[in-house]
């Protein structure tokens, strides 16, 4: 089956900017993969206590103020960031460019927890007055906000806002670049996902009252997808955003192609507030492989969405089991493994970890595979050690998120 | 609190406020907005600040009176002669 849109209908990855607990550029963060190095850390965060997490080491002040850092959020500063190293990385010549024509779409799992978390800390210091509350509090709460500090920031007055999407944040906002980009509402996307999740104790809380937060004397071995003794989700920060073009647009001014978004989908269960739904998300993987016009015989790397909760990890098992029958040439790894869940920059992070493979074949692997579960014993699972393969031409990447968002991005070498 | 004690604090909530600027030179006739990027939001840190820190509460309509170094020094003066410094 091959299908080839028009060309104003190709959108293309020209440009990227990330950072992960393992690493602050995409060369960093490969190395950090190939080499199988964790980027899990001990943490602590009031309330809660001692805990695992994936912690940036960024520098903040490389492209904002003092102030800026101090006024904004911390996935503010994320997105920023990120959006400054996509742009360089690009090659795009910043001065010559019309602003009014970038988009940005930050895809984000949760906005405001942690701002309005250390409001009510500061409050509860002056026995809960509210006229000690910051009038920074909404321009900091507010669901925009990661996106509009990246326009505040660079003088970008196209279209910002976020897109909610829980843990499927990642994908969701590259797929909304991509069909602004299609139907012509900006020329230039910056797209991608942001998490400051771990400033805010809730999460924890929240997943360890679920069972589903992991623990483990040694942080680099708690994120453990796949294995017997996985026990829940390392909570991670990161930040991951692309420059997406049109193709014709990348071509035309001699841009270095990352790869083209071949196809996309993104369904619901309507089953379950937090369990994951396999027929769902065999679903919305044929749908995306539909949209590429692509077998899934001819997907090189499923780059796996598992978080390594017991029952999330086997139903994504199950459903790659489904679409990927008797695909003995399909490769499958798991990024998570090595910096935790960077909830809303999740897919694009992961995506970000996959894409040299299409330069050098090399995908890493799923680490801290002690004991395989067999019931995610799938065949094409790259366990602990990178493998080289021939070609990567195709990559899958899946990302799925509470309230059953499923999303699928397949990326295709150009 | 002694007049030069209150300029001091005056400093050191500016310092947090805009911590990229130099306040060394600060000149305590000429505006603040003359000599420091400041904004409202800027301004509205101020008064949280001193409230804040020493339970000042400055209504709206006395905004004005912070423009500057010197006339900030000499609004807060009589609030906060009684006040032991922190």
């Amino acid at each position: 089956m091959t299908y080839t849109p028009p060309p104003q209908q190709r959108i293309v990855l020209t440009g990227l900017g990330l950072t992960a607990p393992n690493g602050n550029a995409p060369n960093e963060f490969r190395a950090a993969l190939l080499d199988g190095r964790s980027g899990v850390q001990h943490y602590s965060i009031r309330y809660f206590g001692e805990t695992v997490a994936g912690i940036c080491h960024f520098d903040e002040l490389r492209y904002q103020k003092r102030k800026e850092v101090r006024r904004g959020t911390r996935a503010g500063s994320i997105g920023i960031y990120c959006a400054h190293e996509a742009i360089l990385s690009a090659g795009l010549s910043w001065e010559d460019i019309d602003k009014s024509r970038i988009g940005v779409y930050v895809g984000i799992t949760e906005h405001g927890n942690v701002e309005t978390e250390n409001e009510i800390y500061q409050i509860k210091q002056f026995d809960y007055d509210t006229s000690v509350w910051t009038h920074h509090h909404n321009p900091r709460t507010v669901a925009n906000n990661p996106a509009g500090e990246i326009t505040l920031n660079l003088g970008i007055t196209g279209p910002h806002y976020t897109i909610g999407a829980a843990c499927a944040a990642g994908n969701a906002g590259m797929i909304q670049g991509a069909q602004m980009l299609q139907l012509g509402e900006c020329d230039i996307a910056l797209a991608g996902g942001v998490s400051e999740s771990i400033h805010t104790f809730g999460i924890f809380a929240g997943f360890a009252s679920q069972g589903a937060l992991a623990s483990h004397p040694d942080p680099t071995k708690a994120s453990r997808p796949f294995d017997q003794d996985r026990n829940g989700i390392v909570v991670a920060e990161g930040g991951c955003l692309y420059v997406l073009e049109r193709l014709p647009d990348a071509q035309k001014r001699g841009a270095t192609i990352l790869g083209e978004l071949a196809g996309w989908a993104i369904n619901s269960d309507a089953s379950d507030f937090v369990l994951p739904n396999a027929q769902r998300q065999v679903a919305c993987m044929q749908l995306a492989l539909q949209r590429a016009g692509l077998e899934p015989s001819e997907i090189d790397l499923v780059s796996t969405h598992a978080t390594a909760t017991v029952s999330g990890d086997i139903q994504e098992c199950l459903a790659l089991r489904t679409v990927f029958d008797n695909c003995p040439n399909t490769l499958i790894n798991n990024t998570k493994s090595f910096i935790g869940h960077a909830m809303g920059a999740a897919g694009a992070l992961e995506l970000a970890g996959n894409l040299p493979a299409f330069q050098d074949g090399v995908c890493h692997a799923t680490i801290n595979v002690d004991t395989l579960d067999p019931l995610c014993d799938l065949p094409g699972l790259i366990l602990n050690e990178s493998r080289e393969k021939k070609s990567v031409r195709t990559i899958l990447n899946n990302s799925f998120g509470m309230l059953g968002i499923n999303s699928v991005l397949i990326v295709k070498h150009v | 609190m002694t007049t030069t004690e209150i300029r001091h604090e005056v400093i050191n909530i500016l310092a947090d406020i805009a911590p990229d600027e130099d306040l060394s030179d600060l000149k305590d006739d000429i505006a603040f907005r003359d000599q420091l990027e400041l904004d409202s939001m800027d301004f509205l840190d101020i008064v949280m600040e001193l409230r804040k820190r020493h339970r000042i509460q400055i209504p709206e309509e006395d905004y004005d009176q912070l423009a500057s170094m010197a006339s900030t020094v000499t609004y807060l003066e009589p609030r906060m002669v009684g006040l032991q410094k922190q």
